[in-house]
This record gives structure tokens, sequence and C-alpha cells, in this order.
């Protein structure tokens, strides 16, 4: 009996041991948007590096501050910057660590009318707020001289719940039109003027498939998923702009990017640059509580923004310029753990 | 006798536990969703219920819109459920042979059975199509005159949701009713007879006045249904806040409003916002109850 217990509590304390040395999990609230190439960057690391284990849960990027705000993560994530307010409420200084970037596309339905409608900055906030209503209307015909554009109703279609795409959509709005900045402004949810709700990027692109004359705006990832039709948009050069991942990524080469990286990549001055981009953070305290943890996310993200760029083009999220990437290590050198 | 006597009252102070709990967790629901809206409270008082603005940007917020919202699906919902739900529930009990009751019993109980979120894929694929090309043109033809029936037809909106929630709240209302009109005693029906009443008049004057209460519950579990149903009526209700007589407009009710707003909410006030939208959420289910089974 006395041989047994012996045994038993050994098995116990090796245990034990193993427990102490194994994985240092890790745990991460946030954006919904990066989900998919967080996760396959979680998988592949975790094969690099088995100690390291990752928990992402995707509740949004509201959520994400919320939880890393009162400490509940070791990160968050988020696909708007903190506001001030939001930063001066967390309990230690916060990095935001671009990750990947994004953009947002305009889709429609338009019998006859196949991806490549022109739209122009000032035709889209007026659009959105109401302004024009019709298909045919001069302004938008003027630029689209080669589209047959029926005179039918535009039914304007945007997220109903809140969102970072929204987020990216109506800060390139109020960057370029002014009735839109002082009537509506920038927010992951607005008070949207005109128009009709749908839930998700599915609900939106629902919406605009089934509602001739509908237009919506999208991730660009889901609407070449889903081969959606959709508007090459003027950038401050005049020239229209394809949104695919190469125009994407230049973006981030027409904005000068601060130290902190809490900027919007909306209306790049780069004249092949997308105009409606931007980028998605982690959240990660500049002094981290666990050396360990905090070693591990480090670590984590230089592989990210290196090796793990290469997993970006096939899940389509627009890589990180090399300028960035840099900026991003002498970031990650002032983390203290 | 002594003992069984204290058994009993054991037992009667055991079973006094259960009903206590449920009191102290609505006291509870009650109590957080006041403390947890009070910077909302404090700053808007009673205009948040009839301020028809709702703007997270400038932080300006008001209840109206979803309140109307929610009213008008859930009644237009009744209108439609409550005739094809009783008359239903009267063929089943009273007409149908006893097979095929038992059929349609079995398949009502899976209607109600199948979770929201399907009912809202099914309404945006199937329904919204059907409602723009052919209802709603329709019901705008014949009836156009009337405001209710007026406007752009997006096949989206409120009477769309209406007839998600309609379908959704109609097993509860013949499950319920079948049951009460079953439960009238055979007497009072052969009573009926004997006084040379029709079918249709025993119907009538016996089973629907002895069956009201049981009836009129079935209605208000129905309505509490339908007014607390989030998933499938944001999916189809087109998640507008504006207040319009059309039922072809796309509105927003209190629960929609909620779960779409909630995980992004990050400001306090707009949390605070959302969170009494909850607080009015639970009165109006309250205040609709209380005058439903006073009209009735």
């Amino acid at each position: 009996m006395f041989k047994k217990i012996t045994v038993f509590s050994l098995v116990l304390m090796v245990a034990g041991i193993a427990f102490a040395g194994g994985p240092v999990l890790i745990n991460g609230a946030g954006a919904t948007f990066p989900y998919p190439i967080y996760s396959k960057w979680f998988d592949e690391y975790s094969k690099i590096n088995p100690t390291v284990q990752f928990n992402y849960q995707s509740i949004g990027s509201g959520g994400g501050i919320k939880q890393i705000t009162a400490k509940t993560v070791d990160f968050g994530a988020t696909d708007g910057p903190m506001t001030p307010d939001q930063m001066a409420e967390a309990p230690g200084r916060i990095y935001h660590i671009p990750m990947v970037m994004g953009a947002v596309v305009v889709t429609y339905n338009l019998e006859g009318v196949d991806k490549g409608l022109r739209i122009s900055p000032d035709i889209l906030a007026d659009i959105f707020l109401g302004n024009i209503t019709k298909w045919n209307d001069s302004r938008i015909t003027a630029i689209n001289p080669d589209q047959k554009l029926p005179d039918q109703d535009i039914v304007v279609i945007h997220r109903s719940d809140g969102s970072g795409t929204t987020f990216i959509f109506v800060d390139y709005l109020s960057s370029v039109s002014s009735e839109w900045k002082n009537k509506v402004g920038k927010a992951t949810s607005v008070n949207w003027p005109v128009g009709l709700g749908g839930k998700g990027n599915e609900g939106v692109s629902g919406l605009v498939k089934q509602t001739p004359g509908g237009i919506g705006y999208v991730e660009l990832s889901y609407a070449i998923k889903n081969k959606l039709a959709y508007a090459f948009l003027e950038s401050q050069s005049g020239k229209f702009i394809e949104p695919d991942l190469e125009s994407t990524s230049k973006a981030a080469e027409g904005v000068e990017i601060p130290e902190d990286f809490r900027v919007s990549l909306v209306n790049s001055s780069n004249p092949a640059a997308y105009p409606i981009a931007g980028f998605t953070w982690l959240l990660i305290y500049k002094n981290m509580d666990d050396a360990v943890k905090g070693k591990a996310i480090v670590d984590f993200i230089k592989w990210a923004i290196h090796d793990g760029q290469k997993y970006t083009e096939k899940l389509l999220y627009a890589p990180l310029p090399d300028k960035v990437v840099e900026m991003i290590e002498n970031r990650l050198g002032q983390i203290k753990y | 006798m002594k003992r069984k006597d204290r058994s009993d009252i054991i037992f009667r102070r055991v079973l006094a536990v259960f009903p206590l709990l449920i009191l102290i967790l609505v006291g509870g629901i009650l109590f957080k969703l006041v403390t947890a809206s009070s910077l909302s409270i404090q700053k808007f008082g009673f205009t948040f219920l009839f301020t028809r603005t709702w703007d997270p940007v400038f932080e300006n917020f008001g209840a109206l819109p979803f309140i109307y919202g929610t009213l008008l699906s859930s009644f237009v919902a009744l209108l439609i459920a409550i005739p094809i739900g009783l008359g239903t529930a009267i063929f089943l009990a009273e007409y149908a042979p006893y097979g095929v009751q038992r059929v349609f019993s079995s398949l009502i109980d899976l209607l109600a059975a199948i979770p929201s979120v399907i009912y809202g894929l099914w309404g945006i694929f199937v329904l919204v199509p059907i409602m723009r090309t052919n209802v709603q043109p329709f019901l705008g033809k014949y009836l156009g005159f009337l405001p209710f029936f007026q406007g752009p037809n997006y096949g989206v909106g409120v009477l769309s949701a209406s007839v998600i929630l309609a379908i959704m709240i109609v097993p509860f209302i013949i499950s319920v009713s079948r049951e009460v009109i079953l439960a009238v005693p055979q007497v009072y029906k052969e009573a009926a007879y004997a006084m040379g009443s029709t079918r249709w008049e025993a119907i009538q004057t016996i089973i629907l006045s002895y069956g009201k209460p049981g009836i009129v519950g079935g209605i208000i579990l129905a309505l509490g249904r339908a007014i607390g149903e989030t998933m499938a009526v944001t999916m189809i209700i087109g998640n507008n806040v504006k207040i319009s007589a059309s039922l072809f407009s796309p509105g927003y009710t209190l629960a929609s409003v909620i779960a779409n707003e909630f995980a992004e909410a990050s400001d306090k006030l707009y949390l605070s916002s959302l969170i009494e939208i909850g607080l009015v959420l639970l009165f109006v289910s309250i205040v609709v109850n209380s005058l439903a089974r006073l009209l009735i």
C-alpha cells in the first residue's frame, strides 16, 4: 500500500515538472476580419515552436479593446485604432502593431455591368448620403462613357453590425467629403442617412446580389472569394484603381506612418494605391506582466511580419510593405518583459 | 399523524424556495440592467424613449424607432398568426381524424424546434425574393391606397420580418390552443349539441369561451417570443433606424440593435445606451403582456 502511494506521488511530481516546462498558453481576442490569417499563423507557428500555443477569440474589435484594457487576455486585436480616451483608460501603455492590410471594396448589382464601374470619391459620398439616387445620374454616366447605366433607383446597403470594415469605409468617406464628416462621421457603427442594413459581409453581399440597383461595401477578400462585381475607385492622382492585394499594399506607401502606427491609410497619395485600405493591429502592453508570455508574443510577431507574410496572399490579405516591417522591429525593441 | 404534518411543512417550504429563486433572478437582471445603464439614464432621462436618433458618432441615442419596430413587427406577426394558429387548432382538435391529428401535432412541434438562424437564412434566400417579386407588388397594386402598403419595395422590411415571426410563433399558438380545446369536458359539448347547436355554434359558445384563458395564454407566450426574437428578424428587417407607416420599409427592433452593435460598442455612453435598450425591451415585454391580459 505504502509503495503504491510513493509511486503515485512520484508520478504526480513528474507530471508537475512536465507541466511547468510545458506549453506557454497565450490568449487573445478581438477583430474578426484578420481571424483567418491569425489562425493560419498560430497553426504554422506552433509547428515551428511547439512550446507556444495561441487561443484567439474573434469577438470583434470592440471586444478586443475591452478585454486587453481589462487584462483578461494577453493580446487584443482591432481593425480601428483605439481612441485617445480608450488609451487613457487602459492600465498601461498599449502598443498598436500592424499585422496585415485589408481593403474595402464597393460592390453593386447592375444588369449588364460587370466589375469595373468607375466611381469617384465625391460620387461615392453622395450616393451614401442619399444625394444621388439614380444610376443614370449625369455625374456617374460622365465618368462611365462605356457603360449603359439604367434608369434605376440606387439602393444603398450597409453593415448593420458594428464592424472594422465599416470603420475603414466611413473613415474614407469622412476624408473625402466634408458633408459626410460633419453629418455622419466615422465609427464602427454610424447613423446612416439612407439604406438597408445587412448583418456581416455575407448579409451585405446577399442583399446586394438580391436587390437590383443595390450598392454596398465588403472586404476585398470576401469580394474576391465570392466573385462579386466591384468598382474601380478614383485615387488622389485621378486614376481609377482596381482593388487588389498589390494596390492595397501600396496604400501604406503614400501615407506618412507615425511611430505608434495609429494611422488611417485611406485616401493614400500614392498614385497606384487603392484608396480604401487599412491596417489591422495587434494590441499589446509595452510593459508585459509575464516575461515568458511577453517574449513568446514578441517572437511570434517577429515571425509573422517576416516569414508569416508569405501566407497572406493565399488568404487574400495584403502584405505589409518592407518599410513598415522595419518600423515594427524598432517598436518591438521597446517592449519590456 | 404528526410526522406527516411535519413532512408536509418541509415539502411546502422547499417548494417555496423555487419561486423565490425566480424572483431573485428577475430582480438581479433588473438591478444589473439599471446600474449598467445609469450613465445613459442620467444623460438622456425620459427623452431616451422619445428620441428618434441613434447616432454612435455624435453620441445621441434614443429608443423610439426600435420600440416602434418591435411593437409593429410583433403586432403584424400576431395578426397573421392568430387566425392561422387558432383555425389549425380547432380543425385538429374538433374535425380531423385521430391519425391526421397525430401526424400534424408532431410536425408542428418540429416547426417550433427549428433554430431561428435557419428561419433567418430561409427568409433571406426564399421568403424575401418572393415578397419582393410577388407579394409586395400585389399588395401595393390592390391595397396601395393604404399607407401601410406604399413606398419602395426592397423585399427586406417590416412585413417580411413579420411573416417570418408569424411562422415562428404559429406552432406555439397551435400547440397550446389544441391542448386547451381538447381539455374542454365532453359533457359541455354534448350539452350544446343537445340544445340543438350546430358544430360552429358549439365551438363558438362552449369551446372558445371555456378555453379562452388558455388560448390567450398561448397567444401571450407567442407574443413574448415575437418581441424577443433576434436573429431571424435582424437578418430580414433591413435594420434602418427610422419610423415609417409603410410595412414595406425597413425597420429595426430593440433586440436587433443589441445583437448588431453590442460586440463593437466600446465607448461608455454608447454601451450604457445599448444596455438601456435591453431595459426598455424588458419593460416593453412586461407592459405588452399585461395589456394583452387585460384586453383579451
